[in-house]
């Protein structure tokens, strides 16, 4: 029998789990500023994550999805992304959006039941995060169709998960993507957990990558907890889009150190060595080695950052907290551009003012 | 005078669309090279190109979604669903995104696609080609959803519905496809949303009914004026949201009202219409509200379909029996 075709997934990565160097950097790791740049945006990302579990924890907010452990997917993604590109997000991406300019209280906003959060101020044509998993796929292919369609320079960035490449919409719009060419990439946050579900029992695929294949893109696995090589992978990713040469996917290699979300408790269904093991690989930790390494960080900047990180994320608390709850009435503002005469009469019956 | 049927009525809007708005695109399985399985985007790729009128490939639930992201992004997207059966994947978009995606940003984002579908039944097609949905659709808050009767209103619904900025699910009945034409200037004028179409005054009865059952209430009326009975026929044409303030007025004129719909019984749009005339026109009724319906069955192979549709006879007998209810 001949071999008709044949197809190769690749891994790498830069730095390994202690922060050391495997092979030689991408030359915009040799730039301080944007090393320290991703370095900020991860440990920022981190005091927010934690500020918000403590928000949920106290009633202040309702549940929330923490990022713990996957801060330098969103900070490579967010870093990597030129200004006009779109970002279609699952509800894990809150690092990819503080560099795109969202704030800490917005999102503090939308987990705490008020869908303002999702009217950003900034970067205004990304989309909200998505709920249903892997729906948001479906919108950045649209938009990419979009992009092209008004030549545009813009590449549309899709991220979800792995339980995210079991959906159809996720096989779907793979397949538009490629059979279209369009200018749409997907990172796949690849934390090994569904909720509950190993990445194993998700499916028998050797890498989420080669699902890439069947879409008629590469599809690459990255060590998603070095910073370094999320930053590098995307932004070719991006640049191959951005030129006209076609999507393709990323497989982020990561762990989701917390619970899936603060309803959640992950004790059920696996063990603490696993997490702890996990916890040696993370990626916070991984960059600062890196950085203190080359003497170009210590301790004081640390604790310098991180109060001045804990500062600004208060300031964002105080903001989120101080945000008076919408009208009663608001329900109906945005139902339709115009309320439709014969809903007036719903609205009237809600509290407030005309 | 230059008559034209319903299904070309629709590739006319599309076209006018097209031409007028550089923002608007079609979209759907086979609606480019072959113009549609229905011939509705007939010679519209040859005219606009492929990049305006394409193909996509054989996916609903990445038609849909891909809908509301070139929407959010300022296209025009129409997208064709093949036949109403095969609708139900789109409806986590729908429901999900495409209807709230403006609340859930509190307006910074928008979605204004339309979804086409033909639907309902009485041509003989195969197993998922007859049913009629469309309460499922009705039921979605943040949506509307469209249904004309005629060529005219085809015309000038579509046309208001590709130019509504909020997304619009437009269910075609195809067993009115062909069935006959009328004169429609192409003038590019759309018809509201939102409002029931009065197509024959009367006195007596108030006939409620929407797509291809209007031919069969038609007749009816033409029947039951022979015996001399006055029905007014509103052509209900937006099913969501509804235009109740045209019914409530009609039925307060005749006391007496029959609502007639293709689709089964049970939640069906008629089942609300009955609802807000007992609460809010219950002391000008003078009999009962009596609807004409498909059965809660499964919609029957096409050997029995014309049991399953309501005739002429039946919505006579329910017109008959409203009149004579004391």
């Amino acid at each position: 029998m001949a071999q008709i075709a044949h197809f190769d997934i690749h891994y790498d990565r830069f730095l390994n789990e202690a922060g050391e160097v495997e092979q030689p950097l991408p030359e915009f790791a040799k730039d301080t500023q944007t090393l320290l740049s991703l370095y900020k945006n991860m440990v920022y990302t981190r005091v927010y994550d934690q500020r918000a579990i403590a928000l949920q924890r106290t009633g202040q907010m309702g549940t929330y999805a923490s990022i713990l452990g996957q801060e330098a997917i969103g900070a490579g993604v967010g870093h990597a992304m030129q200004r006009q590109d779109i970002l279609a997000p699952s509800y894990r991406e809150g690092g990819v959006q503080f560099f795109r300019g969202v704030k800490p209280s917005e999102l503090f906003l939308y987990w705490g039941g008020d869908e303002r959060g999702m009217n950003f101020n900034e970067s205004r044509q990304d989309f909200p995060v998505a709920i249903p998993i892997a729906s948001q796929a479906c919108h950045a292919v649209g938009a990419a169709y979009a992009m092209r369609l008004r030549k545009q320079p813009a590449v549309v960035v899709c991220m979800l998960g792995d339980g995210g490449t079991s959906k159809g919409d996720f096989y779907e719009s793979m397949n538009v993507a490629g059979s279209m060419q369009l200018p749409v990439i997907f990172v796949v946050s690849n934390n090994q957990w569904a909720i509950s579900v190993r990445r194993t029992d998700q499916s028998s695929c050797d890498t989420l990558a080669q699902k890439a294949i069947a879409g008629g893109m590469p599809g690459q696995q990255i060590d998603g907890n070095d910073v370094i090589a999320v930053r590098h992978y995307v932004s070719s990713a991006l640049e191959r889009a951005r030129t006209g040469d076609g999507p393709s996917l990323i497989e982020a290699m990561t762990y989701r150190l917390g619970d899936h979300t603060t309803a959640d408790d992950a004790k059920r269904y696996r063990s603490q060595e696993e997490v702890d093991l996990q916890h040696k690989k993370e990626p916070v930790g991984r960059l600062r080695n890196y950085l203190i390494a080359n003497n170009l960080w210590n301790d004081d900047k640390e604790q310098a950052l991180i109060a001045k990180c804990e500062e600004q994320i208060e300031t964002e608390v105080e903001i989120y907290l101080a945000t008076e709850v919408q009208p009663a009435k608001s329900m109906f503002d945005h139902l339709y551009a115009t309320l439709p005469k014969s809903l007036q009469w719903q609205r009237a019956q809600l509290p407030g003012e005309e | 005078m230059n008559e034209i049927t319903l299904i070309e009525a629709v590739n006319r809007a599309l076209a006018y669309e097209l031409a007028h708005d550089d923002s608007m695109v079609v979209m759907g399985e086979d609606v480019g090279v072959n113009g549609g399985v229905f011939r509705a985007t007939d010679g519209l790729q040859a005219r606009f190109g492929r990049e305006r009128v394409f193909d996509t490939p054989l996916a609903e639930t990445v038609i849909a979604g891909m809908s509301v992201g070139m929407a959010a992004q300022g296209l025009r997207p129409v997208a064709e669903i093949q036949f109403m059966g095969f609708i139900y994947s789109t409806i986590d978009q729908i429901l999900n995104h495409a209807s709230r995606l403006r609340n859930r940003t509190r307006g910074r984002l928008s979605c204004p696609m339309v979804l086409r579908a033909p639907f309902g039944g009485g041509i003989h097609a195969p197993e998922h080609h007859s049913e009629s949905t469309e309460a499922l659709f009705a039921h979605i808050p943040g949506l509307r959803v469209v249904i004309p009767s005629s060529p005219s209103r085809a015309y000038g619904l579509l046309l208001a519905a590709i130019r509504d900025p909020d997304p619009v699910v437009f269910l075609e009945p195809k067993r009115i496809y062909r069935l006959n034409k009328q004169a429609v200037e192409d003038n590019g004028e759309a018809l509201p949303l939102d409002s029931c179409f009065v197509l024959r005054p009367g006195a007596d009865l108030t006939v409620v009914s929407w797509g291809a059952m209007i031919h069969e209430c038609q007749q009816a009326a033409e029947l039951a004026a022979e015996a001399g009975v006055d029905i007014e026929l509103i052509d209900l044409a937006t099913i969501k949201p509804l235009d109740m303030e045209t019914i409530l007025e009609s039925v307060g004129r005749t006391g007496r009202c029959v609502i007639v719909h293709e689709a089964a019984r049970n939640c069906g749009v008629g089942a609300e219409i009955a609802a807000r005339l007992a609460e809010e026109g219950l002391m000008s009724l003078m009999a009962p509200v009596r609807r004409v319906t498909g059965y809660d069955t499964v919609m029957p192979l096409f050997r029995l379909e014309e049991h399953y549709m309501p005739s002429t006879a039946r919505i006579l007998q329910a017109v008959n029996e409203t009149m004579e209810y004391v």
